[in-house]
């Protein structure tokens, strides 16, 4: 599989014609066969960049790149081939079977009034082979628990065989056993497929352990990006989201762990106190500025990572 | 593959229930036609079985025979075939809509198809009754213009209304769905007050029948709602998708703004031919969609077809029961698929609550 390596480049958007920016030039890099996350407060454009990455809102100015092409350009289907998201915005309502459900993964490889072929069944089986949920595959997703459905949503996604995997929050209303399954999941998707992952977390620590980098998003800019250790700290943390943390180091690897202490007021904003706001940083490594670019290259040396995106 | 199979068998039931029904509308009634001879005179007019069958209509009285035939051929079987495709389309379109929108409740009426077609029949019915036309103001083929008219620009002006930016939010469109049927609604009560002695005409209308319709009604109706359910249809798998909701389906690949175009445009059409012939007649779309899915899932390339078999045999059904259950009156068959739609529909509400 061709490894794919996403590019977004000063990105500029707001819902409508007339409504208020969202995103403010936001540039990151997402190697190929890596797993990125998105991290930031509510309301700072983590969901809406992802929209942008998959195709599905276009950028009001700048651009994104899939392996060097322009996925505005591309039909729907076309970008269907290369990029699947699971999104958590909207419920499946009807009760389709996890197979039927899996099945239409295959939709964009299919012409317009074809049906599934043996073979896509053969993929669809496999991708909820790879997701732990074969044996689901006649139940009603309607029914399943919310671990299980997340999976089957995977396996749809993976039935798609994209090279770009995006995920908003996938591990929301899941108990922690579930969580780390998810991740874990994930994270071997992008290593071990190569498919260039990029999800939206909210739960730092596991953002912290899994992930290669990490994008930093405040107000819709970017505030910090890099690795895990160079985004996750104190200051960013009181920064972005005004809360007192500590951040440690996870025992088992050399990853960051996140304890927050306080909810502090808002210090970090308008230079109130000692911060300046988040050009007051300097010396910090994956620390870009507002309006800096993310290389996300720079940190391929990170941990385990080494890979040229020639996996898979 | 079981669940195929299990498919197949209640296609096969519904397509026996279907022919045992018009079996019994062709022969009910206070003329005394018994099931055996309608059968045989409409056999005798199909091409090549008619001539080469023994259907023994010879011995059978020529001033007897005359009328009968004309009972079934051009009474009967118009309205039978009528009903067909009135409920076939109603019932196609509510899966449809109930898939597209995300919404249990939608059914062919939600968009203004409805107000707009009742809008259109009223200033047909009192236009054609001002103007001292008797012929007119009869349930003539006049009326189904004016109705299919008044339907589609109904549709067309709340799509208009509810589009920003190219775009169409689900929402909004059924909001000004509403909005604008509420209006329109106002306009056709504002009329009936200024009606006079059209008042029930307009009132029959509005209330739903097949009574009295020819194969002028048929050859209204019939194009746009066979060519309707088959494209509806054909664009099964995408109606899966787009019932997992548009930013699913827009990842899955489909172009979700194009699609709600086409099949607004495919409904509305529907729905405006089969309400332009036979008036207002509720709950086929709403419930039968419903009944469909309990049966076969949700799968749409076969919940329309079968939504669409299910709703033909439902129409058939309430307006055969519509002609005999008070006779020689005829109850307005929108009367029968309210009183037998309203508390299945209830029913459905109860057993999910439970499930």
């Amino acid at each position: 599989m061709r490894p794919v390596r996403v590019e977004v480049s000063d990105v500029r958007f707001g819902y409508g014609a007339s409504g208020p920016e969202v995103l403010h030039g936001v540039s990151l890099t997402g190697e190929s066969g890596t797993f990125c996350g998105v991290i930031g407060p509510n309301g700072s454009g983590k969901s809406t960049l992802l929209r942008v990455i998959g195709g599905v809102a276009r950028p009001w100015s700048g651009c994104v790149l899939l392996g060097g092409r322009d996925i505005s350009l591309m039909s729907p289907r076309q970008a269907a081939q290369l990029v699947a998201a699971v999104g958590t915005s909207e419920a499946m309502i009807f009760p389709f079977t996890a197979e039927e459900t899996v099945l239409m993964g295959r939709s964009p490889h299919l012409r317009f009034f074809a049906s599934e072929t043996a073979l896509d069944a053969a993929k669809a089986h496999e991708a909820m082979k790879r997701t732990g949920v074969a044996h689901l595959a006649g139940r009603r997703i309607t029914a399943l628990s919310s671990g299980e459905r997340q999976r089957v949503l995977i396996a749809r996604a993976l039935a798609q065989e994209p090279k770009v995997l995006l995920l908003d929050e996938p591990t929301a209303h899941l108990d922690v056993n579930f969580q780390v399954e998810i991740m874990e999941l994930v994270s071997a998707l992008a290593h071990e497929s190569g498919i260039t992952t990029i999800a939206v977390l909210h739960d730092l620590n596991l953002a912290g352990r899994y992930c290669d980098q990490i994008t930093m998003l405040s107000s819709g800019q970017v505030a910090a990006c890099g690795a895990p250790r160079e985004v996750l700290t104190e200051e960013h943390l009181l920064d972005v989201y005004g809360v007192r943390a500590v951040v440690g180091r996870r025992p088992e690897l050399d990853r960051p762990a996140v304890f927050v202490i306080s909810g502090s007021p808002r210090h970090g904003h308008g230079g109130h106190t000692g911060h300046t706001g988040h050009t007051g940083h300097t010396g910090h490594t994956g620390h870009t500025g507002l309006d800096g670019h993310c290389e996300g290259g720079e940190f391929n040396g990170v941990d385990d990572i080494g890979r040229d995106g020639d996996a898979g | 593959m079981p669940r195929s199979r299990a498919l197949k068998t209640r296609v096969a039931f519904l397509v026996i229930a279907m022919l045992v029904v018009v079996g019994w509308a062709v022969s009910a009634g206070t003329a005394g036609i018994h099931t055996g001879l309608a059968l045989r005179i409409i056999i005798s007019r199909i091409p090549l079985l008619g001539r080469t069958l023994p259907l023994g209509l010879d011995s059978i009285d020529p001033e007897m025979l005359e009328s009968a035939e004309i009972i079934v051929l051009e009474v009967r079987l118009p309205r039978i075939v009528l009903g067909l495709l009135v409920g076939a389309g109603l019932a196609a379109t509510g899966a449809s809509f109930q898939g597209l929108f995300r919404n249990p409740l939608a059914d062919p009426y939600i968009i203004g198809a409805s107000s707009g077609a009742a809008l259109g029949a009223s200033i047909g019915i009192l236009s054609a009754g001002r103007a001292g036309l008797a012929a007119l103001s009869t349930p003539s083929s006049y009326i189904p213009i004016f109705a299919f008219i008044g339907a589609v620009i109904t549709v067309v002006f709340v799509y208009a209304l509810s589009t920003v930016d190219g775009h169409m939010p689900t929402d909004t469109f059924l909001l000004a769905g509403v909005v604008v049927g509420s209006f329109v609604w106002a306009m056709v009560s504002f009329l009936m007050v200024t009606a006079g002695e059209d008042l029930p005409k307009v009132v029959m209308w509005l209330m739903g029948s097949l009574s009295a319709k020819s194969w002028a009604h048929v050859r209204i109706t019939a194009p746009y709602v066979l060519a309707g359910v088959v494209a509806l249809t054909a664009l099964g798998r995408n109606f899966n998708l787009a019932a997992c909701g548009e930013e699913s389906a827009r990842y899955m690949g489909l172009d979700v703004e194009r699609f709600k175009k086409v099949v607004i445009a495919l409904g509305s059409l529907i729905t405006a031919a089969a309400v332009s012939s036979s008036g207002l007649i509720g709950f086929v779309g709403l419930v039968v969609p419903h009944v469909a899915r309990m049966l076969i899932g949700p799968d749409h390339r076969s919940l329309i077809p079968v939504s669409a078999l299910g709703g033909a045999v439902f129409m058939v059904t309430a307006d055969t029961l519509a002609r005999v259950i008070i006779p020689p009156r005829e109850v307005p068959v929108g009367v029968i698929t309210a009183m037998a739609g309203a508390p299945f529909f209830f029913y459905l509400l109860r057993l999910r609550k439970k499930g």
